[in-house]
């Protein structure tokens, strides 16, 4: 028991019992499998956000580069499962180490480089991982996609089912929240959240920040990795534009727009841009008649003034209005007090 | 060797074009400290506009200007609104506001110019030249000229003006530039219009070449970026030749090696750069500040 406290430390308990209770209560209110579809993208997306919310809140170094890592799982998995008829399982632990050893070596490179500059080499990255997809049209299927992945099943439950892979894909994201708010807490995150404020000072103290840095980019591309096999079983067909720069952006906004220095932030981003997109979508086909991607026009000015306004992220607000109405409810309970004690005095 | 010919002028012209991306690049990041993501928009505004002002019955030589003035007032707009406000935030703020700045002009540019590409007609109306083997589209000679002129005028405004030596010192150190009574805050608004406008012409100069579409402005700007990163960070003369070594190396890596892969050889070797000399080719060694 004492374990367990130690796992679900503070207050981690009350977010996660929220959102578990989210999870399950979710798919009796849900009228459309449309909908669905999008509750399941958002867990799948939610695993990306959360590694790049470690990366980026709490050790501060950016990517722009995360699609890659997303497409190496998708495709490790799409290939061997879909080509080559391997376990899918055993497929996504194959995509997983494959990720893990190219973001490394990758991380190795290009993390002494800062700011700008750190971007810039993500997204070469991503760029050329792009390319070499299109290119290699005999594994990948180039530009026409891959096709016939198939789905995923767990002890006999067909988890091609959406209610089942919906709760799959969520019980993996609440166990991933739970290791990285762990993470976070332990001694590594401390060691992250120096070298987030000052990588030379955390270099003088004598800890080797190359190495936590290249190991939380790693953790967090194992993160996009197993998002992107979760994602290739899923939709059973994956193509190149899926895995491009504007997606690794639209990640980077989703973390950026949710609040970059809490996890909870990351999975809030996520469902709040998804929903945004389609809602955006849905109001200009049927009140404004518009298709294509004119929805970009609100999506980006809604960007903009959350950054300029709100750049701690919405989870901010949220925690700012809870504090609020925690607040509210301590001075009502002294008041109370105050006043029952002047009643004794009377 | 005809071929060498016609790949070194391909590439010239195309490296024209992400040179004066790249001094964009420059002017607002040595000022502003900030990465301006939407620098490609610019170029995409000032090419369609071009387009509509021809339209409408301009010739082309009021509707370039009109075009780059256009632009260059977005530019400014842009910064006092979104930039000059958030500046002292992190740099991942201000990249995320550049990238939905990025996104918001190119759906304004979906809304007024629609998804289908639009024809420029070149400035120039002439037949191919040939030289050495090479056939030289009087287009490129354009954009050569265009390109040499305006480093002119920028050498001249940098170093013979009173606003342009003001811009550099702001450039070379902001603070030291505040000290001798230069106000910081509208250079930045100078750069960012001054970007825009550059960034006009450079649209404007290669839509004839290529047609122009509301998404030109993506892959253009990331263009420009890798030139200003290949000559280092902080000198013009290096954007220049960033860029221009970035058009030749794509157009040979296209001609010899393969056009499918030449875009991903050209961040291949800028990957390379990062690594062995992150500060640029041309730059000269800065300490960096703690």
């Amino acid at each position: 028991m004492r374990r367990f406290n130690g796992v679900l430390h503070g207050q981690l308990w009350r977010p996660l019992l929220v959102l578990a209770a989210i999870v399950l209560l979710l798919p009796w209110f849900i009228p459309t499998p449309y909908i669905f579809t999008i509750l399941i993208l958002i867990g799948i997306y939610s695993l990306i956000t959360i590694g790049l919310s470690l990366l980026l809140g709490y050790a501060g170094q950016i990517s722009l580069g995360h699609a890659a890592f997303f497409g190496i799982g998708a495709y490790v998995s799409g290939i061997l499962t879909a080509k080559y008829a391997i376990s899918p399982w055993l497929a996504m632990v194959i995509g997983v180490i494959v990720t893990w050893v190219i973001s490394y070596a990758v991380g190795m490179a290009i993390l002494r480089l800062k700011g700008h500059f750190l971007a810039l080499a993500t997204m070469a990255v991503n760029i050329i991982f792009y390319i070499l997809i299109l290119g290699l049209d005999e594994w990948t299927g180039g530009a026409s996609g891959l096709v016939g992945i198939p789905g995923l099943s767990l002890f006999q439950l067909n988890l091609g089912q959406p209610l089942y892979f919906y709760f799959f894909v969520w019980s993996i994201v609440l166990v991933v929240i739970v290791f990285s708010t762990n993470i976070v807490r332990s001694s590594i995150g401390r060691v992250l959240r120096s070298i987030h404020d000052s990588e030379i000072a955390t270099e003088m103290l004598g800890v080797n920040v190359a190495k936590y840095k290249v190991a939380i980019f790693s953790l967090s591309a194992v993160y996009a990795s197993l998002a992107g096999s979760l994602y290739a079983h899923f939709i059973s067909f994956i193509a190149p534009p899926s895995f491009y720069i504007t997606f690794s952006i639209l990640l980077l906004v989703m973390v950026m727009v949710g609040g970059v220095h809490s996890i909870w932030g990351a999975v809030l981003g996520t469902a709040i841009i998804m929903f945004l997109n389609e809602w955006i979508r849905y109001i200009g086909q049927t009140y404004f008649q518009i298709s294509g991607q004119v929805e970009i026009v609100v999506y980006g000015f809604i960007i903009i003034v959350v950054m300029m306004f709100m750049p701690k992220g919405l989870v901010d607000v949220f925690e700012r209005l809870w504090r609020k109405i925690a607040s509210a409810r301590i001075k009502e309970v002294e008041k109370r007090k105050i006043a029952a004690e002047r009643g004794d005095l009377a | 060797m005809d071929s060498m010919v016609q790949y070194l002028v391909t590439g010239l012209t195309v490296g024209s074009i992400y040179a004066l991306m790249a001094i964009g690049f420059v002017a607002i990041y040595n000022i502003t400290g900030i990465l301006n993501f939407a620098q490609g928009e610019f170029a995409m505004i000032g090419a369609l506009s071009c387009v509509s002002f021809v339209n409408w019955g301009l010739p082309m030589v009021a509707a370039i200007p009109a075009a780059v003035m256009l632009t260059a007032l977005i530019g400014f707009i842009i910064e006092r609104t979104a930039i000059f406000p958030v500046r002292n935030r992190s740099v991942i703020t201000l990249i995320v506001i550049t990238i939905g700045l990025s996104t918001f002009i190119k759906g304004i540019g979906l809304i007024i110019w629609g998804t289908s590409p639009h024809t420029l007609q070149p400035v120039v109306k002439a037949e191919p030249i040939k030289l050495f083997g090479a056939v030289i589209n009087p287009q490129s000679l354009f954009i050569f000229l265009t390109v040499l002129v305006l480093l002119v005028i920028l050498y001249v405004f940098f170093d013979k003006t009173f606003i342009g030596s003001a811009l550099k010192a702001s450039e070379k150190n902001p603070r030291a530039a505040s000290l001798m009574g230069i106000n910081t805050s509208s250079m930045s608004a100078l750069s960012f219009t001054l970007a825009a406008a550059l960034g006009a012409i450079a649209g404007i100069m290669i839509a004839p070449l290529t047609d122009a579409t509301y998404e030109m402005g993506f892959l253009i700007g990331l263009k420009g970026f890798v030139a200003m990163v290949i000559g280092g960070v902080n000198n013009i003369p290096g954007a220049v030749v960033g860029g221009l070594l970035l058009g030749v190396i794509e157009s040979f890596s296209g001609g010899l090696i393969s056009t499918f892969y030449s875009d991903a050889i050209a961040f291949g070797i800028l990957l390379l750069i990062l690594f062995f000399k992150p500060t640029g080719l041309f730059s000269k060694a800065a300490g960096e500040r703690v």
